[in-house]
Parts: C-alpha cells; sequence; structure tokens
C-alpha cells in the first residue's frame, strides 16, 4: 500500500473500496438521509469537502503533535476534536462567504461530525501511512465514493416509494436489501486494482 | 427496573431505533465479533453515561455536545488501550470500529437524551440496558452471518466438512441483507403482536 500510486489509490478508494459498501463507514447518514436525490447529493458535497480537509489536516496532527511528542494513543482524541472544529469552522466560513451553499448544506453540516466515515478516514490514512500527496487521494477518493453511493441509493430509494413493498419489508428492511444488492453490484470492481 | 429492560426490547437500540449502525453491520461476521463489540461499547455506554450525569450541572448547555465527545473519546481510548494488551487478537479482528466506537451514535443519543437528564444511578441502569440491547442484537446478527457463512458458530463447526458455506453472508452485501431480512422478522413479529 505505502507505495501505491496516486491513481490507484484514487480509484480504489472510490471503486473498490467504497467507504459505504464494503468498509461501512458512513453508514448513519447513508441510511438517513438518502430519501432524496437532492439532499443525499448536499450531504455528499458537505462530507467531500470537510473529508479532504480533516484528512489533510489530521496528516499534520499526527505528524507534528502526536509523533513529535510520542502520544500516538491520543488519536483518537485528538482527531475527533480536530474534525469537531473544522465543521464549526467550515460552518462559520461559509455563512459568511457563501450564504446560498451554506443554505443548501445548512443541517447537514453539523450532522458530519458523528459521521464515521470522516474519523475513519483520519485513522485509515494513519494506519497505511500514506505520504500528503496520498492522503489527499485517499480522502479525495473516499470522500467521492461516499457521495457516489449515497446518490445511487436515494435514487433507488425514491423509486421504492412508489413500488408495491410486501408489509414487514416496508421502509428500512428494504432499503437495507437494496443497499445489500448495491454492495453486490460494487463486488464486481473488486480486482479493479 | 424499568429504565434496564427498556433499552433491551422496546427500545431496541438497533432493532427499534437504528442507531449505531456502523459497527452492527462491520464487524458481525462472527457471533463471536459482534459479542465483543457490543461488550466493548457497553462498557464505554456506561461509563460515558455515568460520568455525564454527575457533572451534568456544571457543563453549560451550548457546547454540550464537545464536552461530549471528550467524555466519550476517553473511554474509548483506554477500553481500546485494555484490549490490546489483554485480547490482542480480538483487536485485531475488531481493528479500526474500536476507535470509531467514539462516532457511534448511540452513545451520543444516550448522553444527549438520558444521562444528561437524569441522576447517575438511573444514568447507569440505562447505560446498562441499550448496551445489553446493543449486545444482544449484535450477536443475534453475528449468528445469523456465521451460521450460513462459516458453517459454525461462536467458532464451534456445526456442520460436517462437505458442508459449503455460503460466503456471500460474511461479506459486506450479506450484511445488509441480513439486517434487512432480521427487521423484517421483527416487524412480522411486532404486528403480529398488535393485532
Amino acid at each position: 500500500m505505502e507505495n501505491a500510486s496516486l491513481f490507484v489509490i484514487l480509484i480504489s478508494a472510490i471503486l473498490v473500496n467504497n467507504f459505504v459498501l464494503s468498509r461501512f463507514l458512513g453508514i448513519c447518514p447513508f441510511l438517513g438521509v438518502s430519501k432524496k436525490v437532492d439532499t443525499a447529493l448536499g450531504m455528499g458535497l458537505a462530507v467531500t469537502f470537510v473529508m479532504t480537509m480533516a484528512g489533510v489536516i489530521t496528516y499534520f496532527v499526527n505528524e507534528l503533535i502526536l509523533e513529535k511528542l510520542n502520544i500516538q494513543y491520543m488519536q483518537t482524541i485528538a482527531f475527533i476534536l480536530v474534525i469537531a472544529s473544522l465543521v464549526q469552522l467550515v460552518e462559520i466560513v461559509l455563512q459568511k462567504v457563501s450564504p446560498a451553499l451554506y443554505q443548501a448544506l445548512g443541517v447537514f453540516l453539523p450532522l458530519i461530525t458523528t459521521n464515521c466515515a470522516v474519523l475513519g478516514l483520519a485513522l485509515l490514512n494513519i494506519q497505511f501511512q500514506f505520504g500528503l500527496l496520498q492522503v489527499v487521494a485517499h480522502s479525495i477518493g473516499a470522500a467521492v465514493g461516499f457521495t457516489l453511493a449515497i446518490v445511487l441509493f436515494a435514487g433507488i430509494r425514491e423509486k421504492l416509494e412508489l413500488s408495491d413493498v410486501p408489509g414487514p419489508f416496508k421502509g428500512f428492511p428494504i432499503a437495507l436489501i437494496s443497499a445489500g444488492l448495491m454492495a453486490m453490484a460494487f463486488m464486481g470492481f473488486v480486482g479493479l486494482v | 427496573m424499568k429504565t434496564l429492560t427498556n433499552g433491551i426490547f422496546k427500545e431496541n437500540p438497533i432493532f427499534v431505533q437504528l442507531l449505531g449502525m456502523c459497527p452492527t453491520l462491520a464487524v458481525t461476521t462472527s457471533a463471536t465479533n459482534g459479542f465483543a463489540m457490543g461488550a466493548a461499547t457497553t462498557v464505554v455506554l456506561v461509563l460515558a453515561n455515568l460520568v455525564i450525569s454527575l457533572i451534568r450541572k456544571l457543563i453549560p448547555n451550548k457546547i454540550r455536545i464537545p464536552i461530549f465527545i471528550v467524555v466519550i473519546a476517553t473511554f474509548v481510548t483506554m477500553v481500546g488501550l485494555f484490549m490490546k494488551a489483554f485480547t490482542p487478537d480480538l483487536d485485531k479482528s475488531l481493528g479500526l470500529f474500536i476507535p470509531l466506537i467514539v462516532v457511534n451514535c448511540l452513545i451520543l443519543a444516550r448522553a444527549e437524551a438520558f444521562a444528561f437528564k437524569n441522576k447517575p444511578l438511573p444514568s447507569i441502569l440505562d447505560g446498562i440496558g441499550m448496551g445489553l440491547g446493543f449486545t444482544l442484537a449484535l450477536t443475534i446478527l453475528g449468528i445469523v452471518r456465521e451460521v450460513p457463512g462459516e458453517g459454525s458458530i461462536f467458532g464451534f463447526k456445526l456442520f460436517s466438512e462437505s458442508f459449503e458455506p455460503a460466503v456471500i453472508m460474511i461479506l459486506p452485501a450479506g450484511a445488509f441483507l441480513a439486517l434487512g431480512l432480521l427487521l423484517a422478522g421483527n416487524n412480522v413479529i411486532n404486528s403480529k403482536k398488535s393485532k
């Protein structure tokens, strides 16, 4: 994994090791905010933004602070604080700079703090011992993969609303089974890289 | 007493409230893993509930969420170090999902909805109840996936050598399918009961 080229990392994070469908990170928003394609896209964009920034910042925090002081066991606490404050910061900046985008993402921003995909990404980056450029590629790939999965899933769920589903399967059960089928489809990408 | 049993059946965090889905789907490739994850989460949940309930009057309302997260992260780190030292095998198979207990929505949800508003003793009971419910659901899901997927239960072989496991059940796709079917089953039972 250490010497993998940037392009391979990118593609593998989007398709093969899709964060939602094969690593099971970010399932809560995946199931929670996927009723409509529009909102799913909004969530995807917000997550892309935060994930890419969080990936880079946690890389520096780890490199410059945790490793220097030899306190890697503080990783979890340090990273979650970085992510929480980052989300807050993004919220404030967006509100000032681009009120339109802020309005569009509004509700989803605070939710991102508890999106395990963000913390998971930060921890995985360290685990794979990525360099800076690799971190950037992996973060973007993971975020695009998340957006892809959630938007596709929302499209399926919009169709499901209209179809005649057996009683006990209404709502979440059928959504989960569709997600299962999607995961199976994504398994087809194994071997791509 | 009611606080205790509430979490196990009536408000089961997984089957009813659909909280904490990521670890639920990711680690339940076997009953053992499901149970271990449930146990680790329960420990964090009980301790976090206790501490948050003890300091609830000192926490300013506006910054309560960051404070909850720090408290939870502290306990998760402790549990993680313990597991690394005493159960290295489990630590390996649960891997990334031990630090990710921090962002398990279940724990934050209980801190916000229960521990922040109640006295320490009921908060502990709520934590134990919810934790047991979570563990129960994870173990069931683990069994449902392990029996067809590996032909074993808690690691013991059930069938003879000629049994060909349905590998799909322990792959990611099987996790979604198994949970979907379990939820549907739960709905059937509930609708029969209410009739």
